[in-house]
């Protein structure tokens, strides 16, 4: 129960962040928490106690108290991906810097909020 | 203003989810797709590995559309980033000698075990992803050691591009082989040896090469940018 707590603890910080940070820097930053809270809870919904990693390293081994392998096979591909996005949302960043000077979203113009 | 309404919009969604997620049990085998894999995984791939199993066997088409958006994502960066012609040729201070000469003694063995994890991705925690990772660490550690190195553009494109070349056409020709899209068509062999799993590492080695190539691509255009 403490992993669900935990990961939506993440989540929620890194909803907050998005909503009230001005700077693009923190509210990528926030992104990057909350998809880590993200993948920390769909690791947690396959956890099983006292259960081991579903690999069958020696022959012969019996299949008890395995934990789920459908989440660890999501997360594992989740989290390059949440690599690749993170740096496709810095180099934005960096152009946005280059254009208007700032990174405070409420002083860029196109921005009318 | 804008802080307090956040607040409390954020506290409406934590009590809806946490009622809802108060139902679900913890610590206890819920899902039957998950014990299928796990009591016939072996059986029907050959791989010793479950998660690799579901990730490349099961579910194969779904990591090839996740491979696609990782590609897009690091098209997208090389485009966002290239557009500024002009680059200015900043002086680089080179690192100190012990430093140079750890990354070169480093980058070799970080290479090795990149890739005997993901050649082994199918019988020990591990796989392409993760050794591609790895691999990708070791050009960051080149980047930070011998800052006037570069790798070659081309040279990662083109490695990135026969990963995903590798990959669709042993879907293609499962296809053709024996009936469906990345169907298994090699033999399984006896699982826990190298050669076993049938067409699951050698998806597996084209991903590698593939994470590997773009991570350090990525790593490369960002490293453009600062000069």
């Amino acid at each position: 129960m403490i992993y669900y707590l935990g990961a939506f603890g993440l989540i929620f910080i890194g909803l907050y962040i998005v909503l009230v940070k001005h700077n693009l820097i923190k509210v990528i930053i926030g992104l990057s928490i909350l998809d880590t809270g993200i993948n920390l809870f769909l690791i947690s919904i396959g956890f099983v106690k006292k259960g081991t990693a579903p690999i069958f390293s020696r022959p012969g081994l019996k299949a008890i108290r395995m934990v789920d392998p459908v989440p660890q096979a999501l997360v594992l591909t989740a989290i390059v991906i949440g690599v690749a996005v993170l740096a496709l949302a810095l180099s934005l960043a960096i152009r946005l810097y280059q254009h208007y000077g700032t990174l405070n979203l409420r002083k860029i113009k196109e921005q009318k909020w | 203003m804008r802080r307090i309404i956040s607040i409390l919009l954020l506290g409406i969604v934590a009590l809806g989810i946490i009622l809802s997620i108060s139902k679900i049990p913890f610590g206890i085998p819920k899902s039957k797709v998950g014990k299928f894999y796990i009591d016939n995984g072996v059986k029907e791939t050959g791989a010793t590995n479950i998660v690799t199993s579901v990730v490349v066997n099961y579910r194969g088409f779904d990591t090839l559309g996740e491979v696609t958006i990782l590609f897009i994502a690091a098209l997208g960066l090389g485009a966002v980033l290239s557009t500024r012609k002009n680059k200015v040729e900043r002086k680089i201070e080179p690192a100190s000698l012990i430093l140079r000469t750890g990354c070169r003694f480093l980058f070799p063995l970080i290479l090795l075990f990149g890739t005997y994890i993901f050649i082994h991705g199918h019988l020990t925690p591990g796989g392409g992803f993760q050794g591609g990772a790895i691999i990708a660490s070791a050009f960051l550690l080149i980047y930070l050691g011998c800052r006037e190195r570069r790798i070659s553009e081309r040279g990662t494109k083109l490695i990135e591009s026969l990963g995903g070349l590798i990959f669709v056409v042993v879907g293609l020709a499962g296809l053709v082989i024996s009936g469906y899209f990345l169907r298994n068509f090699l033999p399984k062999g006896i699982p826990n040896l190298l050669f076993s799993g049938g067409i699951i590492p050698i998806i597996y080695i084209a991903i590698g090469f593939k994470v590997g190539s773009e991570l350090a691509g990525i790593i490369d255009n960002l490293m453009e940018e600062s000069g």
